[in-house]
């Protein structure tokens, strides 16, 4: 199940990453022989095994609903690569 | 011209109504300061665990199991991927393989028949935050990110395409809003966004069984809008259709400003979320006794309790639908009649001027200012002959524009109603001497005569007499019955 250069580059841009040239064959290469181990990992006989989507031996790990103190606003934007008063401040998206 | 049919199914997206986040401990409450209600796990800083609210769950299970869904065992939590400035994770904590309900079917009424419509699955999430578009030139390139609505629980529901008219899509978009607000899940206040329809249209000639395009429409924020859109895209599908032009698969805007849905132009929207298992937060499993406990406290719903007002109110069938079509006005209307007053009475008032006060006011029905005891005590004054209904009227009025009560108005205003026969009498008296000919006729066995001197002595007595003492006075008098 070789991996083509346009999934490469697909996967690339939604993962919002940007490539130079010669990158894309590079990676698309690498991909390859780790998604090449799958294939051994596909030959383990599984049919015995229920599905498992959780590592951790836990179950209905719940909390009640009350509501606590927040960041304040400061604390929240200080990370923020740029702010407007008390809004993170982003590249205009609007359709 | 063929002949064409729409097909329409929903998603539902609706906020429900927790205290705190789904999962964090940030509130929900609506309208606070931009980003006041934020924390590390909703901002979705590196290295923080999300833990599931119980309540959002219980909620969410409530809708499922209300819409005879099958719950899967276990349910897990996963990761759909998408970049967003409102999705601070760059995921969204959503439902996918293993949602909360599946399978399920809905039932509600179009024109007096019932209709039944299938649920594919309910899935419980995080909303995203919301983004303002900032109009001042010096603000040109820019958005601005509030997060206080990024984590607030939401409940998705989505249906079959079984709709087939405008008519059946109002109902039951009516329909769950109103199953949500019985169940006392979510505030489904449309207007705040606390509950949003994204319809899914297609058209196909009567009588074919196959599915045409789809076309999606978002950004409608009223039941108005939503049918509008609905309205525009079914026209639209069809002229593309009888001009031989093909209708893409798409999401479409509504655009309220022209009337009309536009193709979204970003081709970001890939629809390629890679979901994956959400590994911070661990499966849920459901015993048999906890979802039949969570059955147990489902409340009387809206269909049950129409039938019950039908059958032990004796309320006629429109009185009983609008009255449970919202979950106040049935509350109101039961808490009444546990004060021991006649459900008819109530509904009256409630048909009539309640409707008519909250219409012309603009108050939606939870917003109602006249408590249930309150309409109780009226009621009681009418009965009791203190006051004719034209004045209750007037006290009813009064008591929804300050929350005064009926008592308390009445003696201000000076409102009482004669009921003391030797008063009447007296104005009879007098009406009857001021009006010979009529009374003549009316003696005579006429019986025309008699509305004319009922309205004379009301005018003397300026609206308090006793209409029926001064019927039966007047029969008396001139006819000896
Ligand atoms: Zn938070």
């Amino acid at each position: 199940m070789a991996l083509t250069r346009e999934e490469v580059e697909h996967v690339a841009l939604l993962s919002r990453l940007e490539f130079g040239e010669g990158e894309i064959e590079r990676f698309t290469e690498q991909l390859n022989s780790i998604l090449e181990h799958f294939t051994a990992l596909q030959e383990a006989d599984t049919s015995q095994i229920s599905a498992t989507t959780h590592v951790v031996p836990m179950l209905n790990v719940l909390r009640d609903d009350e509501a606590r103190p927040s960041c304040t606003p400061d604390e929240a934007l200080q990370n923020a690569p740029e702010r407007s008063d008390d809004f993170f401040k982003v590249p205009r998206v609007v359709e | 011209m063929a002949e064409y049919e729409p097909v329409i199914g929903f998603e539902i997206h609706a906020e429900l109504a927790t205290h705190s986040k789904i999962f964090c401990g940030c509130s929900t409450e609506p309208g606070a300061p931009p980003n006041t209600h934020t924390c590390p796990i909703c901002l979705g800083l590196p290295g923080v665990l999300p833990v599931l609210n119980r309540t959002a769950l219980e909620y969410g299970l409530k809708v499922a199991l209300a819409c005879h869904c099958s719950v899967p065992s276990p349910s897990i939590f996963e990761r759909k991927n998408y970049y967003y400035p409102d999705l601070p994770k760059n995921y969204q904590i959503s439902q996918k393989r293993s949602p909360i309900g599946l399978d399920g079917w809905f039932e509600f009424e179009v024109d007096g028949q019932p209709k039944r419509v299938s649920i594919i699955d309910i899935h419980l999430e995080e909303d995203a935050g919301k983004l303002i578009h900032p109009e001042e030139r010096s603000a040109a390139g820019q958005s601005l990110v509030d997060f206080n609505r990024a984590g607030v629980p939401l409940l998705e529901i989505v249906s079959g395409p079984d709709l087939r008219s405008i008519a059946e899509a109002e109902a039951y978009m009516a329909g769950m809003r109103q199953l949500l607000l019985y169940l006392d899940v979510s505030h489904a206040r449309m207007e705040l966004g606390q509950i949003r329809f994204e319809a899914n249209i297609s058209v196909r000639p009567k009588g074919s069984t196959t599915l045409g395009k789809r076309v999606e429409v978002k950004n409608v924020n009223s039941f108005r809008t939503v049918t509008r859109a609905i309205e525009y895209e079914i026209d639209r599908q069809i002229e593309a259709y009888e001009q031989g032009e093909r209708v893409l698969q798409e999401t479409r805007l509504w655009d309220e400003a022209r009337g009309m849905t536009v193709a979204m132009r970003s081709k970001e929207e890939s629809h390629d979320y890679r979901y994956f298992p959400e590994p911070d937060l661990v499966p849920m499993v459901f015993t048999t006794e906890y979802l039949n406990g969570l059955l147990a406290q489902q409340p009387e719903l809206p269909a049950a309790r129409r039938t019950r007002f039908i059958e032990q109110f004796g309320l006629p069938a429109y009185d009983a639908a609008i009255l449970t079509s919202e979950k106040a006005f049935a509350d109101f209307i039961d808490a009444a009649v546990a004060l021991g007053v006649s459900p008819k009475a109530v509904s009256n008032w409630m048909m009539g001027e309640m409707l008519r006060l909250l219409n012309e006011r603009g108050l939606a029905p939870e917003a109602m200012p006249v408590q249930p005891r309150q309409l109780v005590e009226l009621i009681a004054l009418v009965e009791a002959g203190r006051i004719n209904t034209t004045q209750a009227k007037k006290v009813f009025e009064e008591m929804f524009e300050t929350g005064r009560d009926a008592e308390a108005i009445v003696q201000d205003r000076g409102f009482a109603q004669i009921s003391d026969t030797s008063a009447l009498e007296a104005i009879v008296d007098a009406v009857l001497t001021a009006n010979p000919e009529p009374a003549a006729r009316y003696a005579a066995g006429e019986d025309k005569p008699l509305g004319f001197l009922v309205g004379q002595v009301m005018r003397e007595s300026r609206g308090q007499a006793n209409a029926p003492m001064v019927n039966e006075l007047l029969r008396r008098r001139l006819r000896g019955e």
